[in-house]
């Protein structure tokens, strides 16, 4: 039987069956443009639009669409000719990373259908199906609201002015037309599949049975097993702690552990099920609490550990016992977070190829050269046989630094000689990847009668699951700060990260600091109604200041705008406070601090730029910062289009290869901007000045590149170089720059003293909310942040950033709680909808940090961990229920007000 | 690996296949393919989208019936009489846009979750069903079809094609409240569904109905009887008392505590039958 169907106006023909329709649309019709982030209806980004209403393509049968007329992201543009809807998302920044755009698109273009201008509240319920993790939505009901609305034009960026212009993305285009391609959207002909086979057990042995029966099945080309490492069976983001095996070995240390890769054609591969694998399971003890992991005689998870202990950090200031004695007030608490996990809406998913003696990957990563170290160690053979090419990455926060899939095709493809891919299910990803750690503190902070901070002591336990990943990172940026951005007479911070038998947890935008922010913060308003004191101005009153040591000792004598971040939202909060005073319900306000270093912790963490004229006039810019949405492509672009002194659009940027792209490190830590905008800059200025010397002109010398030349206006004196009479190098330019930066940083003494980071963000902000007293359901009314990113280089994509770490705090403080084995997808798994993010007001302080390029620093992760502290205080403020334990879920709200009303 | 895939255009057919065969029942697809994520749809499945003469919901002598293929939209948009406002609630809380479009309030039932959002509503419609095998037709009410967690009465070659409600319910008040931890996509905590008949100023008959913390929805029936004879003001809402909701049985798990639930829906009905009677 053949269904045929209509798809963005062209009759087509499939197979009448029960294949999912998002597969023929992506597999059979090479529509890509349609995304699979779940396969079960929970995230939206398959949506299109079946005779005009939306559907999600993963719940339709094949059969089903039978004379119907099918409309892609791909039929929305006709000619090139972007639909007014389109150019909306490009205009209000709607698109970030861009996986869930064309679900969005479609939901958008359908309500825009029927209703010409749709309320904020119309546009919610319309694209309350599909799922975005990096917007915080509000650019995206923007844009929908002003869908039919005769677009605006673009900010222009002048000669000179780039930085500072929130000129649109430069991917943007290809995002809201769904041909930029992400990690399942591509792969060679001829490709094999790779499926892996996982532990069902927290923690088990397994012996495997006749592997090569199996591997003789037909369409089978292929089983792997630990065995079969050519190299280290063994990875890790921290070299000296790296202790993950790519495929267990005997022992599967947590739920969904890699233990074997079956790869075949791809008929086999989908009909292949797990519990066919030869492979017999003996399922162990586990130990899920890091309590229990460190009592005496706990099972060692990894023997080489004493007391399932990885790694502990510790900072230490003046005397904090002395301090505390001095203080008048002291508050404590015990607080406890969850397991938060990336849910980006791209599952992992690429391909490898051999080529000769080299192996290329294609993947979403957020760390190419990272991963091709790794990658070459475990094949067994030099990083430069391996090439990675990052696809455009649907997200990643910090789930997609480590590895993941990337050597199972790499060794796959090297030894079979023939491409191949994967793509994770949405469980898969769930279960395998990296989690924000969860974290029990204990916390004591002490003051003075008259609200001055003597000191603080911050306990942390962090269950950092079976393996390292970036449970160092975490354990060495919490006692830094813990503290928040606060001045204390004695303070100390000490951390433990301990493993037990959950998923690795890794690196979530703030390295743990979020989870520390909650207990620091909120013990600030316990303590200022001890002291008597306004919240706010206590915060104001003990914020720190340039000429202030830090608490490892470091003194900025610039580049410190916390105080004015707090300041700025001095009449937002009483505003606030006025309105939650009259209403007749149980409404709150809640303000928290931040502060967080950019870039890695007291290590080098350099950054390289290549840039280089061509002789046709074009400027080509290898950009090694993956964009993963955050938007370095075109925040890089626009450096360098300042300092080289022309305009963005003689630049053509090239994104991340390991081949052809020089090391910008990793894009996280938040130092994108700082680190590799100076390497940026600096590359930038070298090129200009090279140019000068081409034309003998002086600094002040404008430039002005045109088709094959140069043109060059030095005070009122013209002239124009023909590039073409220039030679040119090996790299085909005529002329280049590369330059390198990396913070000046010291390591830290046994007391965690000295100057870990070059450059602090800082932010505050303000939670209102109202809570249902006799259901303990919570919403937020408004967000109001402040941040001090030194200098915005492209204003808008800093609000993208700001609006998408607040959702993702709103839901760490409201909703989110991964479950080991129990949440595995997006229904039980819950991140905020675009119903749950409420107005957001941004308000950048420009505060221009001397190392930062033009004055820039970090804001990724900054604006992510006041919100969740934010939202706590707040819901205090309203019921007087202080929340040690988030999520604060309606049950734990509910139970606080009654402790409450008990005492 | 493609399976058996039928789609027939008449019921007869699709009940003579559904009688030979062991075939897996798809109608919207949102329960099934949420199912079978990672896996190969390697089952035969029965297809009966394309069944003629399904999808209407219309009225029918002392009844109103909703077709086995009425998706969740079709019945926000049917123009219904106020008692059924509140299934027409529950129709808007499901999934989003995309799944109310597609997922059918047939296939809620038959799927028999504890979380089915059509289920409290239909509860107090006194809903029955009409199932159909080539032996004949049988019409259980909605109690007797749903046997507990994720199992019905439904027989092998049966096919559920039709929910059948009351007229009697026609001038009622209606009301559903749905309690999550986020605004859409979300699956209960607990949800609350009332129906109230007023007449002079007095509660004649009250059905009350309570979700997601049961194996299956159940109507609170002390309730009800206390509630019949009341003003219909505010003061209804005071009826509510815990034992009355003795017969909840509710769960922790990831989405609350059994003693949340059943707090949540004491709080619940009283605001329910508060929004009914205002």
């Amino acid at each position: 039987m053949t269904a045929t169907f209509q798809v963005n106006g062209t009759q087509v023909e499939a197979s009448s069956d029960g294949k999912r329709l998002s597969q023929i649309l992506r597999k059979d019709l090479g529509l890509t443009g349609t995304k699979v982030g779940c396969d079960a209806g929970d995230c939206g980004a398959c949506t299109v639009l079946l005779d005009d209403e939306p559907v999600n393509s993963c719940l339709i049968a094949a059969g089903q669409v039978d004379g119907k007329a099918i409309t892609t992201v791909e039929g929305l543009a006709s000619y090139g000719t972007l639909t007014a809807l389109q150019r909306s998302f490009l205009h209000h920044g709607a698109a970030q990373c861009g996986i869930c755009t064309p679900g969005m698109l479609m939901a958008g273009t359908a309500l825009l259908e029927r209703n010409h201008s749709p309320t904020e509240s119309e546009v919610v319920d319309a694209l309350g199906g599909v799922l975005c993790r990096c917007t915080g939505y509000r650019r995206i009901i923007e844009a929908v609201v002003a869908g039919h609305a005769s677009a605006d034009s673009p900010p222009e960026a002048p000669v000179g002015k780039a930085v500072g212009t929130s000129v649109i993305r430069i991917d943007g285009e290809a995002k809201v037309l769904g041909i930029d391609d992400f990690g399942a959207d591509e792969a060679p002909e001829n490709v094999l599949v790779c499926r892996v086979v996982r532990s069902p057990h927290h923690r088990a042995s397994f012996d495997f049975g006749d592997l090569e029966g199996f591997a003789a099945r037909p369409g089978i080309e292929l089983v792997l097993t630990a065995a079969d490492i050519p190299g280290r069976n063994l990875f890790g983001v921290i070299p000296a702690m790296a202790d993950q095996p790519v495929l267990a070995d005997r022992e599967a240390r947590f739920r969904g552990e890699a233990v074997a890769l079956v790869i075949g054609e791809s008929t086999a591969i989908e009909g292949f099920d797990p519990s066919e694998f030869p492979i017999s399971w003996e399922p162990l003890a586990e130990i899920m609490d890091p309590e229990l992991a460190t009592r005496p005689g706990a099972e060692s998870i990894h023997p080489h550990r004493d007391d399932n202990v990885l790694i502990r950090g510790m900072v230490r200031r003046g005397d904090p016992t002395t301090a505390l004695a001095k203080a008048d007030h002291v508050v404590e608490g015990t607080f406890q977070t969850s397991f938060v996990e990336h849910a980006y809406i791209e599952p992992e998913a690429g391909y490898a190829v051999r080529v000769g003696d080299r192996v290329d990957v294609y993947a979403p990563t957020q760390s190419p050269y990272m991963d091709r170290t790794d990658v070459a160690a475990i094949l067994g053979i030099e990083p430069e046989q391996v090439r990675i090419v990052p696809s455009a990455v649907g997200g990643g926060f910090g789930g997609k630094l480590d590895l993941s899939f990337q050597p199972y095709v790499a060794l796959a493809a090297w030894k079979l000689n023939r491409p191949v891919r994967i793509t994770y299910t949405r469980p898969e990803s769930m279960m395998s990847t990296t989690k924000r750690h969860p974290a029990r503190m204990h916390v004591q902070i002490g003051a003075t009668s008259d609200g001055r901070l003597t000191s603080m002591d911050f306990n942390g336990t962090f269950d950092t699951g079976a393996y390292a990943s970036w449970g160092p990172t975490v354990a060495n940026r919490v006692p830094i700060h813990a503290s928040g951005p606060y001045v204390y007479d004695g303070y100390v911070a000490e951390s433990v990260a301990v493993h037990t038998n959950a998923p690795p947890s890794g690196a979530f935008r703030g390295f743990g600091v979020p989870q520390a922010a909650i207990a620091q913060e909120c013990l600030f308003d316990e303590l200022a109604e001890a002291v008597g004191v306004d919240r706010l101005r206590f915060r104001i009153d003990n914020a720190l200041t340039a000429g202030v040591p830090t608490v490892t000792g470091q003194v900025f004598e610039s580049g410190v705008g916390f105080r004015e971040c707090l300041e700025a939202l001095v009449p937002h909060w009483n505003r606030a406070l006025a309105e939650a005073g009259e209403s007749p319900r149980a409404r709150g306000v809640g303000v928290a601090g931040v502060w967080y270093g950019c870039g890695n912790t007291a290590l080098a963490n350099p950054s390289t730029i290549l840039i280089g004229l061509r002789p046709d006039g074009r400027v080509v810019l290898h950009q090694g910062a993956v964009d993963i949405g955050q938007g370095s492509n075109t925040v890089i672009t626009q450096i360098v289009a300042d300092a080289v002194g022309i305009h963005m659009s003689h630049i053509i940027t090239l994104g991340a290869d390991t081949d052809t792209t020089p090391d910008a490190g990793k894009t996280s830590a938040s130092r994108q901007t700082y680190v590799t905008g100076n390497a940026a800059y600096l590359a930038g200025r070298s090129l200009r000045s090279e140019l000068l010397r081409l034309a003998g002109a002086s600094n002040s010398a404008h430039l002005e590149l045109g088709e094959g030349v140069l043109g060059i206006n030095d005070e009122g004196r013209t002239r124009t170089i023909d590039l073409g009479e220039i030679g040119t190098d090996r790299f085909g330019f005529v002329a280049a720059a590369e330059e390198s930066y990396d913070p000046p940083t010291t390591s830290l003494d046994e007391n965690g003293q000295g100057s870990p980071y070059a450059v602090y963000g800082f932010g505050a902000q303000m939670a209102e909310v109202e809570v249902d007293l006799e259901l303990g359901t919570v919403e937020v009314l408004r967000m109001t942040a402040a941040h001090d990113v030194g200098r915005a280089v492209n204003p808008a994509l800093v609000e993208g950033q700001i609006e998408g770490g607040v959702a993702q705090g709103i839901g760490m403080a409201l909703m989110e709680e991964w479950v080991p084995g129990r949440s595995e997808n997006l229904h039980d798994y819950l991140i905020p909808t675009i119903g749950d993010v409420p107005e957001i007001i941004s308000i950048l302080i420009e505060s221009g940090d001397p190392l930062g390029p033009y004055g820039a620093k970090g804001i990724g992760e900054h604006a992510l961990v006041p919100t969740a502290p934010a939202i706590l205080n707040a819901i205090r403020h309203a019921t007087g229920a202080a929340i040690r334990h988030v999520p604060a879920t309606p049950d734990r709200v509910l139970a606080a007000i009654s402790r409450r009303k008990d005492r | 690996m493609v399976a058996d895939y039928h789609r027939p255009h008449s019921l007869e057919r699709a009940l003579e296949l559904l009688t030979d065969n062991r075939l897996t029942v798809l109608a919207g697809g949102t329960d099934f393919y949420p199912a079978r994520v990672g896996v190969a749809i390697s089952e035969p499945i029965l297809d009966i989208s394309a069944v003629r003469g399904m999808r209407a919901i219309e009225r029918r002598g002392d009844h109103w019936r909703i077709g086995a293929l009425a998706t969740w939209t079709d019945l926000i948009e049917a123009d219904l009489p106020s008692g059924f406002h509140g299934l027409q609630m529950a129709a808007s809380q499901v999934g989003g846009v995309q799944i109310q479009n597609t997922g059918t309030v047939a296939g809620n039932l038959v799927n028999a979750s504890p979380a089915a959002d059509g289920v409290p509503p239909l509860l107090t419609l006194d809903t029955s069903v009409e199932l159909r095998s080539r032996e004949g037709t049988r019409r259980l009410s909605l109690p007797e079809f749903l046997t507990g967690y994720r199992q019905t009465a439904l027989e092998q070659g049966e096919l559920l094609i039709a929910i059948l409600v009351p007229a009697t319910a026609e001038g009622a008040t209606s009301a559903f409240l749905k309690l999550g931890a986020r605004s859409h996509l979300v699956i209960s905590i607990v949800m609350v569904s009332v129906v109230l008949q007023i007449a002079g100023g007095e509660i004649v008959d009250a059905r009350v109905s309570i979700g997601a913390c049961s194996p299956v929805a159940v109507r609170l029936t002390d309730l009800e009887v206390e509630l019949i004879g009341q003003p219909a003001d505010r003061s209804a809402a005071d009826i509510v008392s815990s034992d009355q909701l003795d017969v909840l049985s509710p769960i922790d798990d990831v989405r609350a505590t059994a003693d949340y639930r059943r707090h949540a829906a004491h709080v619940m009905v009283r605001r329910a039958i508060a929004g009914c009677v205002k």
